[in-house]
């Protein structure tokens, strides 16, 4: 797979939309909203941090093979977090 | 292969071992020939060190009140013999040491995709391994290989810390080898090797690599934690802090039931290459020996609650492990019948790897069934923390994972040193540790069904009987296990030439000379052919000549 | 591309495949990273399930300002790290080697304002341990979330100091003029290792400072 070299404009700005999305967490963080707190940071963290993968890591431009790696890492950490919370959620 | 360089056979070939000579040229080399046995040598001495330790234990239980050491010295030698065994023995054996040596080799790459990471992590491991051997031998530790919290990182007055900072190091070494084997079996293919016409040797270490590299992290920060509990007063898995030791557990066993599969998955690996080979019959059911081989990786990560049936955890979360613990046994299952279903008509020969590969089925099988046992929540209240876990996982320890390791030492020695061994020395050798094994822990399943608790340094008068035969089985045992020590050094010197294929075998590691040279081929060779195709092959004579050679004593050079 | 090149090892067939093979092994070594968080971060979620309360109470400890202003330096960090990459691919060495002593310069400002706060932690009792002291009837649960924050943040803090010091030998190199357009494997792959301590501190961010600031 050949090099793929991401326009210096994209890189601008998915940074701006990145620090936005840092002053909208902040934001809805301070409106108390129960549980959809915890619900809604952690959307917003998914969302920037799948923002850094796909273009700042190339991992758009980047072979299936590695695209695969990242979603076993993350489905691995699904089982530890889900099958260890299953415990603690049933007590 | 192509060229018939008939003047050049005079020039003594060069291979991996004469190339260079000196300390420095095996201390410094990037060949992952020549690092697979450097951790052979060092695999080798931790698993003497810590079959001293089960010598001990032994010892200790000839007589019901324990005469030789005292608890507390007791408690430190089965916790010693632990971690010594699995962090440092287990693990690396079969993919340190034969993997690192064959998997370039079968998928006709010159090397891994990272040469000096895998010296770099035979290093972790020896400093990981003499920070351990520092803590045994200024006083041990006592928590068992286990480390539960609070003992360990409250309690306990032994040298946690400095222990568990080996095995953190040592776990660099794991994950830095199951990352080499990734990307190199993902990229370093040579043309024709397909996914599908890779060895199931290469497939296996592909699944324990994944379990490496995504199990290894976890027991890493888990047992940083406890040390810093010990040193800084965190309170993560402290009780009385506001921590949950049930959390320990689970993070500790996310790896370390999972760590199971690293050891006995390389063995059927190696298993699947000596059936095939000495059945001389294609691999039943390829795709589902492969694809079980996955689906132990994965399933193997979603049991762990079953250690913990007793301690805690809720009835539901119980019940889930139950289930999802049985479902290991489908892929299990599916590779012992594609076995039986390869034997099945084949033309079977004796040869020494070839009895290994049939006490693995056997021994596997015993320790399978028995851990559908232990995952019968039921059955677990009564038999958990007992000796009848105890021989369960020996059987598929000792009998699965060191009987693959110790077949294919026997089945790749020709390739690895050029030479042969007694083959009716060796046929001895694997019927006594065979005979042994099963006289040391065949009684364990009886005393533990009866009710004798593990880890206790005395037990009542009644289970004396047994437990002499477990001591008498575990001294044939270590016969067993000397004799292959013995005459493998004999061979390196005094054994006949092997040639490059004496059994013959249909991989591409077979192709290259014995000793295989430096960069393993002259050029990157172009397969076209399926694995284990035994009927197509008419280049491959059999019956075997090795054992026409052996038979005639000292060949001629080969070719 | 296929000429031989003196960065080039003697196990692979081009650049390219060596390029390749680098960038995967990075990605499962950052795979290995996520789980090695993991299980901190599975931790934090048990303590925070048992303690709701203490948790809740103990993060309004926590400087949200200077939180906030270190993740948009790291953001920032994350962009010239990128630019990096792109002046490398261009072969732009002076554009290089600015963004990556930008990118290190950031790094090094992230860790100060660190520091500071654990330096404010530490004159307030807050650090656990014996000198540890909190008001109120939690006062063991909070030092338990104290234990997370300095475990998680700690950790964090840790992978930046080696990604400066790897972006600094970069530098050297680039200096020397080690890189090309042919050959700047290891820019990208430290690139990846860079962006990827910048997504632990996305989650840490609003897990550690955020969430309960409303209570």
């Amino acid at each position: 797979m050949p090099e793929h070299i991401v326009s210096r404009k994209l890189y601008f700005l998915i940074c701006g939309i990145l620090l936005s999305l840092t002053l909208l967490t902040w934001g809805v963080a301070l409106i108390n909203l129960g549980r959809w707190n915890i619900v809604l940071a952690l959307a917003i963290a998914f969302s920037k941090a799948t923002l850094v993968a796909l273009f700042f890591m190339h991992l758009r431009y980047s072979p299936r093979r590695t695209q695969l790696t990242l979603v076993a890492g993350l489905f691995w950490l699904g089982i530890l977090l889900l099958l260890t919370m299953s415990d603690y959620l049933t007590r | 292969m192509s060229t018939a360089p008939t003047a050049e056979v005079v020039r003594r070939e060069e291979n991996y071992l004469n190339v260079s000579y000196g300390i420095r040229s095996w201390l410094l080399t990037t060949d992952h020939k020549r690092i697979a046995l450097l951790y052979l040598a060092s695999v080798t001495v931790f698993f003497f060190l810590g079959g001293v330790f089960a010598v001990l234990i032994r010892l200790n239980l000839f007589t019901p009140t324990g005469d030789l050491v005292s608890a507390a010295t007791y408690n430190k030698l089965f916790t010693m013999h632990g971690v010594v065994m699995i962090f440092f023995f287990l693990i690396p054996s079969i993919p340190a040491v034969l993997g690192n040596f064959l998997i370039p080799l079968m998928i006709g790459a010159k090397d891994l995709a990272f040469p000096r990471l895998n010296l770099a992590s035979w290093y972790l491991f020896n400093m990981g391994g003499l920070i351990v051997l520092y803590s045994i031998l200024s006083g041990g530790i006592d928590t068992g290989w286990t480390f539960y919290t609070p003992f360990s990182s409250v309690y306990s007055n032994t040298h946690v810390v400095s222990t568990i900072f080996g095995i953190f190091i040592a776990g660099f070494s794991s994950i830095l080898t199951g990352l080499n084997f990734i990307v190199t079996i993902h990229t370093m293919r040579a043309p024709g090797m397909t996914w599908f016409r890779l060895p199931l040797f290469v497939w296996t270490h592909y699944a324990t690599s994944l379990i490496f590299v995504l199990g290894t992290p976890v027991i890493a920060i888990t047992l940083a934690l406890v040390a810093a509990e010990r040193l800084f007063h965190l309170g993560i898995f402290n009780p009385a802090l506001g921590g949950d030791p049930l959390l320990f557990q689970h993070l500790f066993w996310f790896y370390s039931h999972p760590a199971v599969y690293i050891m006995v998955l390389p063995a059927m690996g190696v298993t699947t290459e000596l059936i095939t080979t000495f059945a001389r019959k294609k691999l039943f059911g390829y795709s589902f020996v492969a694809a079980a081989s996955l689906a132990i990786a994965v399933i193997g990560f979603l049991v762990w609650g079953h250690h913990m049936f007793v301690a805690g955890q809720s009835a539901y979360a119980a019940m889930i492990f139950s289930l999802l613990s049985y479902l290991v046994a489908i892929p299990s299952a599916v590779k012992v019948f594609n076995w039986t279903a390869t034997l099945y008509k084949g033309s079977v020969s004796w040869a020494t790897p070839m009895l290994y590969g049939l006490g693995f089925i056997g021994l596997f099988v015993m320790g399978g069934l028995t851990g559908l046992f232990l995952a019968a929540l039921g059955v677990d209240v009564h038999v958990h923390d007992t000796y009848f876990v105890v021989a369960h996982f020996h059987y598929i320890m000792v009998g699965g994972a060191v009987m693959g390791y110790l077949g294919g030492l026997h089945y790749w020695w020709p390739k690895i040193s050029g030479r042969l061994y007694p083959e009716a020395l060796a046929r001895f050798a694997a019927i006594v540790l065979f005979i042994g094994f099963n006289l040391t822990f065949f009684p364990q399943f009886i005393l533990g069904y009866l009710g004798m608790p593990r880890r206790y340094h005395a037990y009542p008068p009644e289970f004396q009987v047994l437990n002499v035969l477990s001591t008498a089985g575990a001294s044939i045992l270590a016969i067993g296990y000397l004799l292959p020590m013995a005459y493998f050094i004999w061979s390196m010197r005094y054994g006949p030439a092997a040639g490059p294929n004496p059994w013959p075998a249909t991989g591409l590691e077979w192709l290259t000379p014995s000793p295989p040279p430096p960069h393993n081929f002259d050029e990157t060779p172009t397969v076209t052919w399926e694995p284990y195709d035994f009927p197509n092959r008419p280049d491959l004579k059999y019956p075997s000549p090795v054992v026409a050679v052996r038979q005639l004593g000292p060949t001629p050079q080969e070719e | 591309m296929s000429e031989a090149h003196s960065a080039l090892a003697e196990q692979f067939r081009d650049l390219e495949q060596q390029r390749e093979v680098a960038s995967l092994g990075m990605w499962v070594f950052l795979v290995t990273e996520i789980m090695f968080f993991g299980g901190l971060f599975l931790a934090y979620a048990v303590a925070r399930f048992l303690h709701p309360e203490a948790f809740a109470e103990a993060s309004h400890h926590l400087n949200v300002a200077l939180g906030g202003i270190n993740t948009a330096v790291l953001i920032a960090s994350s962009l010239t790290m990128a630019l990096a990459v792109h002046a490398a691919q261009v072969g732009q060495r002076r554009a290089l080697m600015g963004f990556l002593t930008l990118t290190a310069a950031l790094g090094c400002v992230f860790l100060l304002i660190k520091g500071i706060e654990y330096a404010d932690k530490f004159q307030h009792h807050l650090v656990p341990g014996s000198a540890f002291s909190f008001a109120g009837p939690e006062a063991r649960p909070a030092e338990l979330f104290f234990s997370l924050y300095f475990a998680m943040t700690g950790l964090h803090a840790l992978h930046m100091v080696i990604g400066v010091g790897v972006v600094v030998v970069l530098l050297v190199r680039a200096w020397k003029g080690r890189y090309s357009v042919q050959y700047h494997i290891p820019i990208e792959v430290a690139g990846l290792y860079w962006h990827f301590v910048d997504i632990i501190w996305i989650f840490l961010f609003p897990l550690l400072y955020l969430i309960d600031i409303h209570h």
